[in-house]
């Protein structure tokens, strides 16, 4: 694969971005505010949006293949000629959308869908059962991966099979060469789209170059704990409630840190209508908030914010590898710790689960914050 | 770590499993104050030659404009006729659908989950020991070993309610009661005028009732304070919990595995369930 490798200037991504618009919708981070979030490209205004590479997107590229709120089916009542004071239905599947193209994104956004994938996949139902909606957008879409020039603090991608690097579930790898990018092709869709005037091939210097800078993001990550026994520990702290009440202590039960991980898969269905038409929609949804579980008798079977806390972390980190191969529901991306209002902190619930850390008793929770206090 | 996985093929001809089939009400049937049976059929005659399930298994009733709602199919398989599901009234979509009438249509998902392991059963003696709408789930599995009664042991049923106006399958009761291949006790919590049945709870019945754990399986469906003291009456009679049947309830979404909302630890009651044995549970995380 090497031979094949590309290199493209900076000045020229712009353009390279606007010719791949003809064929795909791409995606790529833009900084807005303090925020840096993945915008639809705009082909028509290239250098107006020229992609945010070097902060990390606050949240996730998930919301390309697995829209925040996306329609099933229309529904439509219609009146029965037959039998007048009946109705008929009209169902309709929304059509797939076209390919899209996301540029830039960091390897453990790329290695959340692969978390996505055996679910959605119909991994459950022995393939009995596949979501059309994921699978068609996912199975469409081509990822071209930057890598890791800088980690921030709250990295771990090492911990949990990662890499800056990683081209796990890229099919171009992107990498900073000086003045441009080092385009690796991984799969042989990632190599046909390298197929463009404005690429030239990537010279000795450049690879040298590119490696040099993944080799040294590598070293600005803390070594890995091992945390291989995580599942098993977890599964022996689930009666430990006082464990549970420490960790979840400071939690507002905001539901954050579900909706910016790339992994965190779960979703509600609602149904929407507007006189005789209607729309039935699939919307994110967080196992941190209580309504996720009760049920219509009352009982709620994780009434309080620790036993929920417990069903994030035992999904991603015991639960979730038990049917998975061994692999953790977790990419170590990070922004659950980042961007949580009251400092949970994922890695520590982790390590001192399997005893590698013993977080202090909590002093008692926030006041005056709703939620605060349980 | 797994080696590099491809991202997974999509083919167009896959079938979609969030869109439900269009069905008919036939027939609606009052149970109780709070229960109304709804007797449906698919539209699409091929899709209704060709549709099959098991007893236990699941159907996701939609009504489009307010959602969708999990119920147990209660009819048995040998009913080519329709298919029952029996509904309590306890919210939203609940509520709506008791508005349905005759001649309405609505959207059906059907099957889903697992079932009764009725093939397991045959030879065995099967006590069935249901609460309030608990009878639902347990009525397809009992009608199917009666349409089949050669297969199976004694049958006994141990079905209870708050009043007598609180039973379901008033049709099936006069049966049950009348048939010499099954015994059939009923019970209600407190004395009512013209209660020819027993008066107790069910754990307390059903200890009077003592059925022999020899050769036995226990099923039994309720609400959740109902089963907890009938495990407790069960063990004590000497039932082992592999010799103890039960289905759970979670608030689901998909049915399929996918929506992840109806998990206990790694198992999803969707799909690994609504049917678990007691040893089973036990081996559960404990998060019922
Ligand atoms: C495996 C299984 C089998 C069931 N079988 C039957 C049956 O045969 N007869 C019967 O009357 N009821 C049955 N139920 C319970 C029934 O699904 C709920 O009562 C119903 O979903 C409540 O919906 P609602 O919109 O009226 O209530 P609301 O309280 O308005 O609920 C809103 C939403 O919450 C969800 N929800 C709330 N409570 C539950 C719950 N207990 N279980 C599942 N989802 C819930 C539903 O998705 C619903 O759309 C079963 C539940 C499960 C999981
Ligand atoms: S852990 Fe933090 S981000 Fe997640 S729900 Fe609790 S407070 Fe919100
Ligand atoms: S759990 Fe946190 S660190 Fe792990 S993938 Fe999700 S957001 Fe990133
Ligand atoms: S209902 Fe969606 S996973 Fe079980």
């Amino acid at each position: 694969m090497e031979a094949s490798s590309k290199f493209i200037a900076r000045t020229a991504l712009a353009g390279w971005l606007g010719e791949l618009s003809a064929r795909f919708r791409v995606w790529a981070p833009r900084r807005e505010g303090r925020a840096v979030l993945y915008r639809p490209f705009d082909p028509q205004a290239p250098e107006d949006n020229l992609p945010e590479l070097d902060k990390k997107p606050t949240e996730s590229a998930k919301h390309i293949i697995f829209p925040r709120s996306e329609p099933l089916i229309n529904f439509r009542r219609k009146r029965d000629p037959e039998h007048p004071g009946q109705f008929l239905l009209d169902l309709r599947v929304p059509e797939a959308p076209g390919p899209s193209l996301i540029f830039g994104l960091p390897p453990c956004d790329a290695r959340g869908f692969m978390v996505f994938d055996p679910v959605y996949n119909g991994s459950g139902t022995d393939g009995q059962a596949r979501d059309i909606y994921y699978l068609r957008r996912r199975a469409a879409a081509l990822l071209i991966v930057r890598s890791c020039s800088r980690t921030l603090s709250t990295c771990f991608c090492n911990w949990v099979g990662g890499a800056p690097d990683s081209a796990e579930g890229a099919d171009i790898l992107a990498s900073e060469a000086e003045d441009g990018f080092l385009l690796e092709p991984v799969s042989s869709e990632g190599a046909a789209a390298l197929d463009s005037g404005l690429l030239v091939p990537a010279d000795e210097n450049r690879l040298k170059a590119a490696q040099a800078a993944r080799d040294e993001a590598k070293k600005t990550l803390k070594p890995a704990p091992d945390i291989s026994g995580a599942g098993k520990a977890l599964l022996e702290r689930f009666e430990d409630a006082a464990f549970w009440k420490g960790e979840a202590a400071h939690c507002l039960s905001c539901g954050i840190c579900t909706f910016l991980c790339p992994t965190c898969y779960c979703f509600n269905v609602t149904d929407e209508t507007a006189g005789a038409n209607g729309v039935r929609l699939r919307s994110w949804d967080a196992c941190m908030t209580p309504l996720f579980t009760l049920e219509a008798s009352g009982h709620n079977p994780r009434q309080d914010k620790a036993a929920r806390l417990k069903n994030r972390i035992g999904h991603k980190f015991s639960y979730y590898p038990e049917l998975h191969e061994a692999r953790f529901a977790c990419v170590g991306c990070g922004r659950c710790i980042k961007s949580c209002p009251s400092g949970v902190d994922i890695r520590r619930i982790v390590t001192d689960s399997v005893g590698l850390t013993q977080s202090p008793k909590p002093k008692a929770a926030p006041r005056n914050i709703p939620g605060g206090k349980e | 770590m797994p080696e590099l996985a491809l991202k997974p093929a999509f083919n167009p001809s896959t079938p979609n499993p969030y869109l439900p089939q269009v069905a008919t009400v036939l027939e609606v049937i009052q149970e109780t104050h709070n229960i109304r049976s709804f007797r449906v059929r698919l539209d699409d005659e091929q899709a209704w030659a060709s549709f099959s399930f098991e007893p236990g298994q699941l159907g996701q009733l939609s009504l489009f404009g307010v959602g969708e709602a999990t119920f147990v199919i209660n009819s048995p398989p040998t009913c080519k006729a329709y298919l029952q599901f029996s509904v309590m009234r306890a919210g939203e979509v609940t509520t709506a659908l008791h508005g349905l009438q005759a001649g309405d249509k609505i959207g059906l998902r059907a099957p889903l989950g697992n079932s009764f392991p009725y093939n397991d059963l045959k030879g065995k003696n099967v006590i069935f020991i249901g609460g309030g709408i608990g009878m639902a789930p347990m009525r397809t599995l009992l009608l199917y070993m009666l349409d089949n009664r050669r297969d199976y042991g004694d049958i006994s049923l141990l079905y209870g309610a708050r009043t007598p106006q609180d039973l379901s399958f008033a049709y099936d009761r006069a049966d049950w009661l009348g048939r010499e291949d099954m015994r059939t006790v009923l019970t209600i919590d407190a004395p009512a005028e013209g209660w020819e049945h027993k008066v107790g709870l069910i754990p307390n019945v059903l200890t009077e009732m003592a059925p022999s754990p020899e050769n036995a399986v226990a099923v039994t469906c309720g609400p959740p304070i109902m089963i907890k003291f009938t495990l407790q009456a069960l063990g004590k009679l000497g039932f082992k919990p592999e010799q103890i049947l039960t289905t759970l309830e979670k608030r689901m979404k998909c049915g399929i595995g996918i929506c992840g909302r109806c998990n206990i630890g790694e198992k999803y009651v969707c799909i690994d369930g609504p049917v678990f044995t007691y040893a089973q549970l036990q081996t559960m995380v404990n998060e019922l």
